[in-house]
Order: C-alpha cells, then sequence, then structure tokens
C-alpha cells in the first residue's frame, strides 16, 4: 500500500478484482444497511434545520462509506475520538438514533445534558465515542494517550481519531503523530480528505503530494485509499488496526473523498465549490459504488434499497418524534459537571439564577439559529 | 453617510485601511474568495487581489506566527480569527511574542498587528463558538484589547487600531453583527482608543459594559427609568489600556455601580473595574458593587439565554444598588 497511490478494491462494474473480501453476507449487509442509515439520518438534520426545528448541522452526504469502511475495522472495546462528520462510525455500532437526535435537539435525554452543538455527539456505549471537540486537531495526541494507557495494561485494544484535511495542519496533528511515532501506540490516524476545509482546497492546506505521504517524516507507513469504496477504506484499516495490535505502531491512512454539500447548514458551497467538482463526484456516489458490489455478488436489487430505505425512514421518524417531545435540560445542568463536585461559588450562582427566576420569570430563548 | 450594520462597518474599515495603505495584508481562515464565515471580509480579494487578501492553511498559531514576523518587517497584518474561541493555539505566539517583541527588544522590534476575532454567545454556539476571553488577553502587558458596539465604533476604532503602534486584539461582538445599525461616515476617521463612551446619561446608578452588553444594558436601563431611576450607562470600549480616570469620575457620579459582561464571573473584567472604583472612590460608594456576568462555568447550549446577562438581570442589579 502506498501514500501517494490510490488503493481500490471495488472497480467501477463492481468488481473486485480478485481481492478477498472476508465479509459474510450479513455483515456486507450491515454495512450497506449502515450507509443508506448515514445518509438517511444526514438528510433528515438537514430537513429539521431548515425547518427551524433544529439550530444546526453537518452534510455528510458523500463520505459515508469512509465511515462506514473505517468503523468495519474496529471492535467495540476500542476507542474512537471522531470529528462531527462521523455519524456512520457511531450508526455502524449500534448507537440508537434516538440517541443522537437528543444531541442534535440538545434535550434532557442528550447524553451532554444539551450543552454542546449538535453534531458534537459523546457515547460511552456500545463503544467509546469519545466526546467531540469544535477547536479542530486537539484530540489527536488525546487518542494517542488514551492508546498509551491500553498499552501499559497489555490490552490489545487500539485507539482511531478520525479527522479531515484541514485538521492536518493543527497543532496536535503534529504532535499527535509525532508522540504515537516515538512511542510506537497502537493508534490509527485516519484524515478523511473531502477536498475542503470549509472553503479553503487541499492546494491551500499543503503543497505535499498527498496526506498520506506526511507519514514518512514522523516514521510511519501512510497509506492513500479510495474514500468512496467501502472495502479498500476496510482493508487500509484493517491492516492499520492489525499493525497497532501487534505493537508495531502507528498508521496514518487518507480516505480521499468529497463533501457532496456545503460544510454546514452555515455555509452556501456554490460561492466557491466549481461546479464541475460536484458533478465529477455525484458520479461517484459512495452508494451507488457499493450497490454496484452488492449487486454483483446477487445481493442487491431495488427492492433491497427499497426495503433498508423504508426501515431507516421508520426508524428515524420514530426517533425524531422521542427527540423533539422531550423538554429542555433543566436550569441546573448549567451549573452541574463542571467538576465533580459543585464548589460553593458555582452554587451561589446557581441559586441567584433559581431566585430571580421565581422573582422575574425564566429568561427567553433566541430563535436557536446558528448564523454561521 | 451610510447606515450600516456593525459587520459592513468592519468590512468598511478594513477596505478603507487597505486603499489608504498598500502595506495592510488581511489573512485568515476563510476570508478569501468566501469572504470570511461571517462575511467580514467580503470583496476584499476582488478588490485587492489575493496577495492582500488570502486564505491560510488551518492554524491559528500559523497565522498570528506568520503576522508577527510580517509586523516586524513593514506589512500592516490584519489577522483574523474565525472564533475568538479558536484563538487558543495561538496563544503562545500572542501572549509570549506580539505582546513582548517591543520590551525585549528594547524597542527595536515592535509587532504592529490587528488581530479581529467575533466573540461572545446569543447565536446558539454552545461551549465553543461563544465564549468571551478578553479577561485572559487583558492580562497581558504589551497587548491592547479593544471591543466595539456600535457600527461607528467598529469601524473608527479597527481604523484607529490598524494605525496604532502596537500589536491589539479586536473583539468583535458577533451577536451585535447584524443586530445593530447606525450612521457610518465615509472614508477614514479613527475613534482614539483607551476613550469611554457615555452611552446614557444618568444621576442615580452607573452601568459599566461593553460590546454586545451595550444594547442589553439599554434596554434595562429604559425599564428602569420607568420605575424612575436614572442610569448613566458608559462603554469602555477599549479594556486595555484602560481609562481608568473616567471610569472613576463615571463611578462617582453616581456612587452606585453595576459592571456587566457575558464572561464568567471569576477573575473577569468586572473584577478590574470594582478594584479600580473601591481602590479610587470607595468613599463615594453608597451600595456594594454589583456583577452581572456570565456564571463560573463553561458556556451551554440549549440554555445559554439563561448563561448570558440579560435585562432581567442588569434591571434586577440595577434595582438592588439603587434600593440599597
Ligand atoms: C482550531 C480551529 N480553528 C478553526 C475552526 C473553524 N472550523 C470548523 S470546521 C473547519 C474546517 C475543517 O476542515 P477539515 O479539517 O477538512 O474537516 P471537514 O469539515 O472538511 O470534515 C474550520 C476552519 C475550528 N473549529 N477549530
Ligand atoms: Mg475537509
Amino acid at each position: 500500500m502506498a501514500a501517494t497511490q490510490l488503493l481500490t478494491v471495488i472497480e467501477p462494474d463492481g468488481g473486485v478484482n480478485g481481492h478477498d473480501v472476508g465479509m459474510t453476507n450479513d455483515e456486507l449487509l450491515h454495512c450497506y444497511r449502515t450507509l443508506l442509515r448515514t445518509r438517511a439520518f444526514d438528510d433528515t438534520c438537514m430537513k429539521l434545520q431548515r425547518s427551524g426545528r433544529i439550530g444546526f448541522s453537518i452534510p455528510n452526504k458523500g463520505v459515508e462509506a469512509t465511515q462506514v469502511g473505517a468503523a468495519s475495522a474496529l471492535q467495540k472495546t476500542d476507542w474512537l475520538f471522531p470529528s462531527y462528520r462521523d455519524f456512520g462510525m457511531a450508526l455502524y455500532h449500534g448507537v440508537p438514533m434516538a440517541d443522537m437526535l437528543h444531541n442534535m435537539f440538545g434535550n434532557a435525554l442528550d447524553s451532554a445534558k444539551g450543552r454542546q452543538m449538535p453534531v458534537h455527539f459523546s457515547f460511552v456505549e456500545p463503544i467509546k465515542f469519545v466526546s467531540i471537540s469544535s477547536p479542530i486537531g486537539t484530540h489527536l495526541p488525546q487518542a494517542v494517550g488514551a492508546a498509551y494507557a491500553m498499552k501499559l495494561r497489555g490490552e490489545k485494544t487500539v485507539a482511531v481519531t478520525s479527522f479531515g484535511d484541514g485538521g492536518t495542519s493543527s497543532l496536535g496533528f503534529h504532535s499527535g503523530l509525532n508522540f504515537a511515532a516515538v512511542w510506537k501506540s497502537p493508534v490509527v490516524f485516519l484524515c478523511q480528505n473531502n477536498q475542503w476545509a470549509i472553503s479553503c482546497p487541499s492546494s491551500g492546506q499543503t503543497a505535499s503530494e498527498s496526506y498520506a505521504i506526511k507519514a514518512k517524516a514522523y516514521g510511519m507507513p501512510g497509506v492513500l485509499v479510495d474514500g468512496n469504496d467501502v472495502l479498500a477504506v476496510r482493508k487500509a484499516m484493517l491492516e492499520a488496526v492489525d499493525r497497532a495490535r501487534k505493537g508495531l505502531g502507528p498508521t496514518l491512512i487518507e480516505a480521499f473523498t468529497f463533501r457532496m454539500a456545503g460544510h454546514s447548514t452555515s455555509d452556501d458551497p456554490t460561492r466557491y465549490v466549481p461546479k464541475e467538482q460536484f458533478a465529477e463526484w455525484e458520479k461517484k456516489d459512495p452508494v451507488l459504488r457499493f450497490e454496484k458490489f452488492l449487486a454483483k455478488k446477487k445481493l442487491w436489487n431495488e427492492d433491497v434499497r427499497a426495503k433498508y430505505t423504508d426501515e431507516a425512514t421508520a426508524e428515524i421518524h420514530l426517533a425524531v418524534q422521542l427527540a423533539e417531545g422531550t423538554p429542555r435540560p433543566g436550569i441546573e445542568t448549567i451549573f452541574s459537571d463542571v467538576y465533580r463536585d459543585v464548589p460553593a461559588h458555582i452554587r451561589k450562582q446557581g441559586e441567584a439564577a433559581f431566585d430571580l427566576a421565581a422573582r422575574k420569570g425564566d429568561a427567553s430563548a433566541g430563535d436557536g439559529k446558528f448564523p454561521l | 453617510m451610510a447606515t450600516l450594520t456593525l459587520l459592513q462597518a468592519v468590512n468598511d474599515a478594513l477596505k478603507t485601511a487597505m486603499r489608504d495603505d498598500p502595506s495592510v495584508v488581511v489573512f485568515g481562515e476563510d476570508v478569501g474568495p468566501k469572504g470570511g464565515v461571517f462575511l467580514a471580509t467580503e470583496g476584499l480579494t476582488k478588490e485587492f487581489g489575493a496577495n492582500r487578501c488570502f486564505d491560510t492553511p488551518l492554524s491559528e498559531d500559523g497565522i498570528i506566527g506568520t503576522g508577527i514576523g510580517m509586523a516586524l518587517n513593514g506589512l500592516k497584518p490584519v489577522c483574523e480569527i474565525q472564533f475568538q474561541d479558536f484563538i487558543f493555539p495561538a496563544f503562545d505566539q500572542i501572549v509570549s511574542e506580539a505582546a513582548k517583541f517591543r520590551y525585549r527588544s528594547g524597542g527595536q522590534y515592535t509587532c504592529p498587528m490587528v488581530i479581529r476575532t467575533p466573540y461572545g454567545g446569543g447565536i446558539r454556539g454552545g461551549l465553543y463558538h461563544s465564549q468571551s476571553g478578553e479577561a485572559y488577553f487583558c492580562h497581558t502587558p504589551g497587548l491592547k484589547v479593544v471591543i466595539p458596539s456600535t457600527p461607528h465604533d467598529a469601524k473608527g476604532l479597527l481604523l484607529a487600531s490598524i494605525d496604532d503602534p502596537d500589536p491589539v486584539l479586536f473583539l468583535e461582538p458577533k451577536a451585535l453583527y447584524r443586530q445593530v445599525k447606525g450612521e457610518v461616515p465615509e472614508g477614514k476617521y479613527k475613534v482614539d482608543l483607551s476613550t469611554l463612551r457615555t452611552v446614557r446619561e444618568g444621576r442615580n446608578v452607573t452601568v459599566f459594559c461593553y460590546g454586545a452588553m451595550v444594547p442589553v444594558c439599554e434596554r434595562a436601563a429604559v425599564q428602569a427609568a420607568e420605575k424612575g431611576i436614572e442610569t448613566l450607562i458608559v462603554d469602555l470600549r477599549t479594556l486595555l489600556p484602560l481609562d481608568e480616570e473616567g471610569v472613576i469620575e463615571a463611578a462617582k457620579q453616581t456612587g452606585r455601580v453595576v459592571v456587566v459582561h457575558e464572561a464568567p464571573r471569576f477573575c473577569g473584567f468586572g473584577g478590574e473595574i470594582s478594584a479600580i472604583i473601591a481602590e479610587n472612590a470607595i468613599e463615594y460608594m453608597e451600595a456594594p458593587i454589583a456583577r452581572v456576568t456570565g456564571f463560573d462555568t463553561p458556556f451551554p447550549n440549549t440554555l445559554e439565554h439563561h448563561y448570558m446577562p440579560d435585562e432581567r438581570r442588569v434591571l434586577d442589579a440595577i434595582e438592588h444598588v439603587h434600593n440599597y
């Protein structure tokens, strides 16, 4: 595998060129189902935002195969340090859609108690999906530290951290890769190169031949893989995870893909993404690509898609009802979890807030729109 | 005179400075063709070319570090940090470098540069798109810290900051970007740094505030007036170096003081204002100084309206110090 040559498994006609897929039909269909659920989740969140029912979302269209392929190489005992665009990884491992929607609505059942913006998930079950931070790149060295703990205790688990092309310019990218290589940490760095960091194209982000090639200077393997190909991403991830479990150290994987939408619900990509690029990548849709492969294996026809789509639609419909019907978190959640024990000065501020609400009424909520 | 939003006034100031002085360069994440995520730099690349307004890789440390080098060597960088919450990778460059170059080189090397960044809550941005970090920077000798609250001041203060011989952190209240409109003179004019603005005269209570809290305090003052309390509102607009004499004078005028900011209370700027008054005018005080601030917690998302000081809280404090 190479740092500048694209690793591909699924051919345009759906064939795999003799590649040993090594997955049961059920496993393959789980991947497919997750692709569709991820796309449906994204689509629903975009609509919820457009109709003013949630404040914000991050589009996911076009990058689902990277997430599903990568997640499929992990065990539930592994740790994920994800980015805000990683819906598919959570869904693959069985995070209930309702739990994700509780975050999107910021309600009382949200695992983070409505404190974070939408798409900033945090789950400990069924897999460690570590609380997402907005500042780019901070989680890379954190994954290396978690991996250090795994190694120290002799566990055979790995930490995977996922970030964007823009994230490779952060301080955390450098310290993360450097520490991991020096320590031979059981870490996989997954760079999801969707070619844009908001409006900045890769040409404005790096002068390297690829992102994967940066691995060489840190002293670890770098692999460039077709990010719209579930099986190629899975292959690269399996190898990297295997290396990590064997104590051979970290790997940097660059999954080359494309964000088939704006950066966020606040962004208008037509201001800066060339029309032709959208048209070109529309044809490379990762879901269609995987369908071709499944069809060749006689696992797919339009009915299979319809069945899974209907299932996903019903699942989301119920989850939205549940999340939207759940009230806001209580005011006390502003003051809890700052520390384990609430210090006196924070307790006093909380009491004053309750007292004022009792005397003068509640503060009024804004319209919940995020204008970025 | 044109009527502009605060955001348009910032854009106008940048254009005015770039037309006036070819050494002014503007850069940061997404400021080029996209014109910035809030559109503060819209049209600059088109008018002045990609050599003078351009996108950088995603590194705040890189943005400020290279800005310092440009400033050392004769350019006038106006760096944008997309959200104040993302300034911390550049904290070292700002605090250890930009703020100390003049002192540590005996005045041989200086960093006349501006760092613009939107700060504050009110947009449902949660923990990392809402913070007010002014206190971290006000604790840094060598830096200037400026926060406008009107379109007129945004342009005049930004032009003064760009002309200033020292590094200026220019914090823009993003909640007001499109919310406030006002008359803005055409062409170049400056609002002197380290001057206060009297927003409203009043003889009963003095309220010190800045940025997005100014309109909140104005609304509270209207409600207080209905109850017969006349409020003097002072917009601090430059936090560092502060017009201390002006603060003391305004405090003495009423002997009853409320300080308002969105940032957490502990070690917040309100503590500095309170201490200055306690040290210089305590014998004029008729009531304890009251602070209305964000809570000493991270910034929440769904409940941000409870976190941020609103008219309710400001009015309650005004009444409290008035009736003391
Ligand atoms: C330290 C920091 N600076 C700036 C931002 C604002 N920001 C949010 S996402 C983003 C672009 C990220 O691009 P990339 O890493 O390629 O990830 P993608 O969104 O494309 O998945 C920027 C600049 C941020 N969140 N953190
Ligand atoms: Mg990207």
